[in-house]
């Protein structure tokens, strides 16, 4: 078992890189990473995602606070997910949406990305939404857009996807209560490749989660991981016992190549979650996954499918939190104080 | 013209553990005499440079720079480079074969050769492919190399997977008295890479390059030059596993020696945690702890040579999310004020470092430079080592501004250099 706690240095750790999270009065300008935001920030994401849920609910499902703003989603990554529920976000918050594929136009025909960039801020847009395949590519947006454009991450290489982290922790919340501190959240599957992972982990340990567990053969992870503040597990059993959220990640089907795994079928006899296996943990205990679901090869499809499993909960509260996330960064200009708009 | 006399100036020279206030008298291009300060009474045609309260020591030997031509004009040249060289107290520059078209046949030396007298400012000397093309597959004319005047042999970065070639090419070499110049780099671990394998790589979601891509590569290579007896360098050491292997090996009267960049002395992986792309070089920064060991290891000289790994880039080498981006730092310019910044950190003596930077690498590559003996070229290095100044880009002669030290402050800076005994630059 490794030593939880985190050294003090290490909370200096790429202060600089979530620094450009904040504008001078501390409000959320960018949404690039859910390292370095204070519970308060987080919190506030979950509180104002509280709100926006009721209204996804009802039949009319729109509200007129970003009314005049346009949000442009550049995806430079396939994604249908993500990129639909960024758009469908927007669009309830009667914002104006474009959706650029760059992956199919401008790069293939050499454009830079600066070159992208400058090309579609000359349009007046308000918001960047962007998915890369590079880490670090949202931060490198967001230092080189206008100062009064907002770029929101929705996923940049392995290193951070902070939207879905967020509403994964509105889906712990709502079923597990707002106190983190009493819980045992375990990440089981491929975290050296997983944004999605490594978002979670700054998010949960922001809240103050009571434990934290990754669970991974030790090809699928990486260096030093315990030094995000986790605690590193490689045997399911062990690993899951008396979680009380249970986090599988998708395994993708080229790990195989690369000798990370010999195969599909140890890696799901080993690492998939059956309802056997799930026995180890809480007898309340939640089932989420980010989605798309390799059934039969992470998890088994009766736990998929079960009374644990809060997976197609976790897709319909995504449009709440990325609601909630749009209007703190768009409307900061509402806060009373707040005038500058920008940290440049 | 090239007669000059330089007065009460402080000549440091490790050749001949010279510390000492003297004038310095050249003729023809030559140090024709060194004497007490005050001793040499000028005749009326020489000119003079009154040095005092300035520090003299051998012109600098960079024995690593990338200048970009042939192949990469659009970064820099041979003549934007020598002349920056020359602004930094570098007189001598050597560099390695991985230009484009590559150093492997000798019509590209005489290429690089007619442009360095062209330009007429530092020396430059050139490395030749070790295998052809850098393909790690078939040998190049090794000897035709050295006639145009390679100082060396290397494959740079390039793999060379196969053992039996790498043996076979060590021992060609070594039939030639040729030194191989090694940066080593196992490319099935480095490959795809672009940071230290470690915590801050974790958490950025960067893709690591484990110490092991440099520990195997070493040792790989000591056990070849073992067995073929070949002369060997190894450069731009980043791990403390990786200096330990080499203290090893010295410790068995293994023919070697090694350099480190400068910028490995001062920066670790912690430097990158902002996705900064103007540390992303190769290999990597690595932890505190192998930034130390480096240190040390230069300090106990195991480690004999601090190099600039020059790399200069246009600007969009460095507009891309990290990964993207291209590696390398532009280095000549920080290259004296970082080896300066080790001594005032008391790592060690000034003497000691001007060595690392002078008469180590010009030994290692074999050449007549890096001292200020009597007949010896007037290469000389002039600096104040009590001014401050702040790097800025417009303070930069390289075509390159891609360093993470600007803003940085420093203290010591090149007031003149003399190259043949050409005062080619004065501050």
């Amino acid at each position: 078992m490794v030593n939880k706690a985190t050294k003090p240095t290490d909370n200096l750790i790429g202060r600089d890189a979530w620094n450009i999270q904040l504008d001078n009065n501390g409000h959320l300008k960018h949404f690039l990473t859910t390292e370095g935001l204070g519970t308060d920030i987080l919190t506030q994401i979950l509180d104002t995602a509280e709100s926006f849920a009721d209204i996804n609910e009802k039949s009319v499902k729109k509200v007129p606070l970003l009314r005049g703003k346009t949000i442009v989603n550049l995806f430079f990554e396939a994604s249908t997910r993500t990129r639909t529920t960024f758009e469908l976000a927007a669009k309830r918050l009667s914002a104006d949406v474009l959706n650029i594929n760059i992956s199919t136009s401008a790069t293939s025909k050499g454009e830079t990305l600066l070159d992208t960039l400058q090309n579609i801020q000359a349009m007046h847009c308000d918001m960047f939404v962007v998915r890369h395949s590079d880490s670090g590519a949202a931060h490198y947006i967001a230092n080189n857009v206008a100062p009064n454009i907002s770029v929101i991450n929705a996923g940049d290489g392995s290193h951070a996807h902070p939207t879905q982290a967020m509403l994964d922790m509105f889906t712990i919340r709502r079923n597990k209560g707002a106190n983190f501190g009493n819980l045992r959240v375990a990440i089981v599957g491929d975290i050296l490749h997983s944004r999605v992972a490594r978002s979670q982990i700054h998010a949960l340990n922001n809240l103050n989660t009571g434990e934290v567990r990754v669970i991974a053969p030790k090809t699928l992870l990486p260096v030093d991981i315990e030094n995000m503040g986790v605690n590193v597990f490689h045997d399911l059993h062990t690993g899951i016992k008396n979680a009380d959220v249970v986090i599988m990640l998708r395994l993708q089907k080229e790990r195989m190549q690369g000798a990370l795994l010999p195969s599909e079928q140890e890696y799901f006899k080993l690492y998939g979650l059956t309802e056997e296996k799930l026995q180890a943990a809480k007898s309340d205990v939640i089932v989420m996954h980010p989605g798309p679901i390799n059934r039969g090869v992470e998890i088994d499809s009766t736990v998929a499918d079960g009374k644990h499993s809060v997976i197609l909960d976790q897709v319909s509260y995504g449009i709440a939190v990325r609601m909630a996330v749009m209007t703190m960064t768009l409307g900061r200009e509402k806060v009373a104080g707040d005038n500058t708009g920008d940290n440049k | 013209m090239s007669d000059l006399l330089i007065k009460n100036v402080r000549l440091i020279d490790p050749s001949h553990h010279l510390d000492q206030v003297s004038d310095i008298q050249i003729l023809k291009g030559k140090i024709a005499a060194i004497e007490t300060a005050g001793s040499i009474s000028s005749n009326e045609n020489t000119r003079q440079l009154d040095a005092n309260n300035l520090i003299a020591i051998p012109g600098i030997v960079d024995c690593c720079a990338r200048l970009r031509e042939p192949g990469l004009e659009h970064k820099a040249t041979i003549h934007s480079e020598a002349i920056a060289a020359t602004h930094a107290g570098i007189t001598t520059l050597c560099c390695p074969p991985d230009t484009d078209p590559v150093i492997d046949e000798p019509a590209v030396v005489e290429l690089i050769n007619r442009k360095t007298s062209n330009t007429g400012h530092s020396h430059i000397v050139t490395l030749g492919a070790l295998t052809s093309g850098l393909n790690g597959l078939h040998l190049s004319e090794m000897h035709a190399l050295q006639q145009a005047g390679c100082v060396g042999l290397s494959n740079a970065r390039r793999p060379i997977k196969n053992s039996l070639i790498l043996k076979r090419a060590f021992a060609y070499a070594a039939t030639f008295d040729m030194r191989v110049f090694i940066e080593p780099d196992e490319h099935s671990l480095s490959k795809g890479g672009c940071a230290h394998e470690g915590k801050i790589a974790t958490r950025l979601g960067l893709k690591g390059i484990p110490v092991s891509a440099e520990t195997i590569a070493i040792g790989r290579a000591l056990e070849l030059i073992a067995e073929t007896g070949v002369s060997a360098h190894f450069g731009r050491l980043s791990s403390a596993a990786g200096v330990e292997m080499i203290k090893r090996a010295k410790n068995e009267h293994l023919n070697i020696t090694t350099d480190v960049s400068a910028h490995q002395l001062h920066l670790t992986e912690q430097d990158i945690s902002s996705f900064n792309s103007s540390c992303h070089v190769i290999p990597p920064l690595r932890s505190q702890r192998d930034m130390e060991a480096l240190q040390k290891a230069v300090a106990d000289n195991t480690i004999d040579a601090i190099c600039s790994d020059h790399q200069p880039h246009d600007i969009d080498a460095k507009q891309a999310p990290f990964a993207s981006t291209e590696s390398g730092i532009s280095a000549l310019e920080t290259m004296l004020p970082l080896c300066l910044r080790l001594y005032q950190n008391s790592l060690l003596d000034l003497p000691a470092i001007i060595k690392k930077i002078t008469h180590a690498p010009a030994n290692i590559l074999g050449i007549d430079a890096g001292t200020l003996a009597i007949g010896a070229a007037a290469d000389i290095c002039i600096f104040d080592e009590g001014e401050d100044w702040q790097l800025s880009e417009d303070l930069m002669n390289s075509s390159g501004k891609n360093t993470p030290f600007l803003g940085w402050n420093f203290q010591g800076r090149v007031k003149h250099t003399v190259v043949d005994g050409q005062l080619l630059f004065s501050d």
